[in-house]
């Protein structure tokens, strides 16, 4: 059950910020690939990373956890969003 | 005394040691700083650094982040007598030996007898030790004691003997092409500007500064920094670090603090309408705001109107928005609009405009574009539009912007061949194109091959290069240059490459790369790279690849499909 929560979120992440954020729709992000120290996720985007988990998971992510510290991945990310979720 | 930097420093404290000057955001909470504070602060560093044997005169660059170690680092640097010069602190997308080979180029032009930073950043500066440098000392700021109370106010500093006519600090543009530039400004230019530009504004006791723009850019350092301070205005001060993250904090400090002016480039006037929540603006005041100044970079019609459509039911008054034209080689401003009266929008035939460079109001069903005055030149600031040929041109022609005043630069530091390029009979070239119609100044265009990237100067020479070293592209067959983004405000990074023939059905693989080289080595998120067949690219005659040309052909060929 976990793992499917996990994989449904990932992928809803993966779609969301290719198409979203990056514009790059054809772009696969992978689960474990740095979005923040890589500069994929540029410093203007972040906000709209923080707009999209809140949007669709109804979690927050205060403006100071904005930094590669805090997640750095879809991976990472996910686990918040589930640590959040209950 | 003196009229100077330190002279004016000094003179401002003399008269309200205890008025706070500067409120600086710092883990939520907004720090005071008086002047008693602020010259003790930048004494303790100038105390460091007259022991260092750094003196008048000295450059020193300074690699901090936005905070108060930066702030009395700067002013210690002016009570020296130093020339100040801020490097922007390494950011974690760019690659440290990117940062280091520009660092390096920066100090073997710049010749600084002095860096500051901060003691984590010490490896990024250990190649100097195997460097020739002109560098004496490097200063850790942790070795440096800015709070002890018995800092005596000396009146003795070596900044209070600088002349008007000396260099009072440098400012670099940011990437390898912007650091070799760095504009050399005197006090006397500094003080001019400052005193046509409050004209200007009308600026009075009421006023209050909210900024979060970054003070090694020519905005940030004259009208959200050394503007305030040294005219007594009250200044509210965060990082670009924190604001992009949180841009309703920038709303809410001008709500608490009464913040009459602010700078901004057009880009953050989308960014605040379309990223930020109502419930981070619930109860917040904007009425106090009486010029929300858009600079930097061109200026929208449409950006305005989603700023104002957003904040008029927090206060915000239409009449508060207001426009720009500033550089940082005229210290800041050149023109300032939308100040007694409401800026002008000027709309024009597009037919006229491309066809003809000429501005001429449009006719009934005809294509129109919809332009917004930069407003009138500030005082003792002249400007004139030339032809390629150099002649002045009349009112609504098209052509290079050139201006005079007392306010220029004194030079690009040790760069004499480029000081002399930019300067025509006297009149300095400033690479953009524009119109003057009604005694306003309209900005239509560039000449000078720079990209404006969320007010960010940008030679797209650097990233052309960053793209040629990657496997699989064609060397010399690579175009940067940048397309306007109506939804940011901003303009895009277009990056167009031919691919080998070898390499053909390996796109998807050398895109990611180039994406990735970039943002690494430009700090630039660069989303719109573009692989062509060899021979698309159009060269000019003597052989250099045109960025117009082909900045107009993948309009035409590519965005348009």
């Amino acid at each position: 059950m976990a793992l499917l929560v996990t994989s449904g979120i990932i992928e809803l992440l993966q779609d969301k910020i290719a198409t979203e954020i990056l514009n790059i729709p054809q772009k696969v992000i992978q689960p474990d690939e740095a979005l923040i120290s890589s500069g994929l996720v540029d410093s203007f985007s972040l906000v709209d990373l923080a707009m999209l988990v809140e949007d669709n998971f109804n979690v927050l992510i205060d403006d100071t956890e904005l930094n590669a510290d805090t997640f750095d991945s879809l991976d990472t990310l996910t686990e918040i969003i589930i640590s959040r979720l209950e | 005394m003196k009229n100077n930097f330190a002279c004016k420093l000094i003179d401002q404290f003399n008269r309200n040691p205890e008025k706070i000057i500067l409120r600086i955001l710092i883990n939520h909470e907004y720090q005071p700083i008086t002047y008693e504070n602020l010259i003790s602060g930048a004494s303790a560093y100038q105390n460091y650094l007259s022991k260092l044997g750094i003196g008048i005169g000295d450059i020193v660059i300074l690699i901090l982040p936005h905070g108060i170690d930066l702030v009395y680092a700067y002013f210690g640097c002016v009570l020296n007598g130093s020339i100040p010069s801020i490097m922007p602190y390494l950011t974690e997308k760019l690659i440290p030996e990117k940062y280091r080979q520009d660092l390096e180029l920066l100090i073997k032009i710049t010749c600084p007898k002095g860096l500051i930073t901060f003691a984590e950043f010490s490896q990024e500066i250990n190649f100097l030790k195997t460097m020739e440098s002109s560098i004496k000392s490097v200063v850790f700021v942790e070795n440096v004691n800015p709070y002890k109370d018995d800092i005596k106010i000396k009146n003795q500093f070596p900044g209070l003997q600088r002349t008007l006519d000396d260099v009072a600090l440098l400012q670099h543009s940011s990437g390898t092409t912007g650091l070799q530039k760095g504009v050399a400004l005197s006090h006397q230019a500094i003080f001019n500007q400052l005193m046509s530009y409050s004209q200007a504004l009308n600026i009075s006791d009421s006023d209050v500064i909210v900024s979060w723009l970054p003070i090694y850019h020519d905005m940030g350092l004259i009208a959200g920094f050394l503007m305030p301070i040294f005219s007594g205005i009250p200044l509210i001060l965060m990082s670009p670090f924190d604001w992009v993250r949180a841009p309703y904090k920038l709303l809410q400090a001008i709500s608490k603090f009464k913040g009459t002016l602010c700078w901004l480039p057009n880009f953050a006037y989308n960014f605040c309408a379309k990223k930020i929540r109502d419930r981070d603006l619930m109860g917040i005041d904007l009425s106090t705001l009486r010029a929300v100044i858009n600079c930097s970079e061109p200026m929208r019609q449409n950006s305005h109107e989603m700023f104002y459509q957003k904040f008029k039911s927090y206060g915000f008054k239409r009449s508060a928005l207001a426009t720009s034209y500033a550089m940082a080689e005229n210290v800041f401003a050149v023109t300032q609009g939308g100040i007694d009266l409401p800026i002008n929008f000027d709309e024009i035939s597009l037919r006229k405009f491309q066809e003809q460079r000429k501005a001429i109001p449009v006719d009934k069903d005809e294509k129109s574009v919809v332009m917004v005055s930069a407003g009138k030149p500030i005082k003792d600031v002249k400007v004139k539009i030339i032809n390629v040929d150099g002649k002045y041109l009349q009112e609504r022609f098209i052509g290079e912007i050139v201006i005079k005043s007392n306010c220029l630069l004194t030079e690009y530091h040790n760069r004499e061949d480029a000081s002399r390029e930019v300067f025509i009979n006297g009149w300095f070239k400033t690479g953009d194109y524009g119109y003057i119609a009604d005694g306003e100044l309209y900005i239509s265009g560039r000449k000078k091959d720079l990209i404006i990237v969320g007010g960010k100067n940008i030679y797209p020479k650097d990233i052309e290069t960053n793209v040629m070293e990657i496997e699989g592209i064609h060397p010399g067959r690579v175009v940067a240059f940048g397309v306007f983004n109506e939804i940011k405000g901003t303009e895009d990074v277009v990056v167009i490459a031919e691919i080998e023939p070898a390499f053909l059905g390996r796109e998807d693989e050398i895109t990611s790369r180039i994406r990735a080289k970039v943002t690494k080595e430009s700090a630039i998120a660069l989303r719109n790279v573009h692989l062509v067949k060899k021979k698309w690219l159009i060269k000019t005659s003597s052989g250099k690849i045109a960025r117009a040309l082909n900045k107009k052909k993948y309009i035409q060929e590519v965005l348009s499909r």
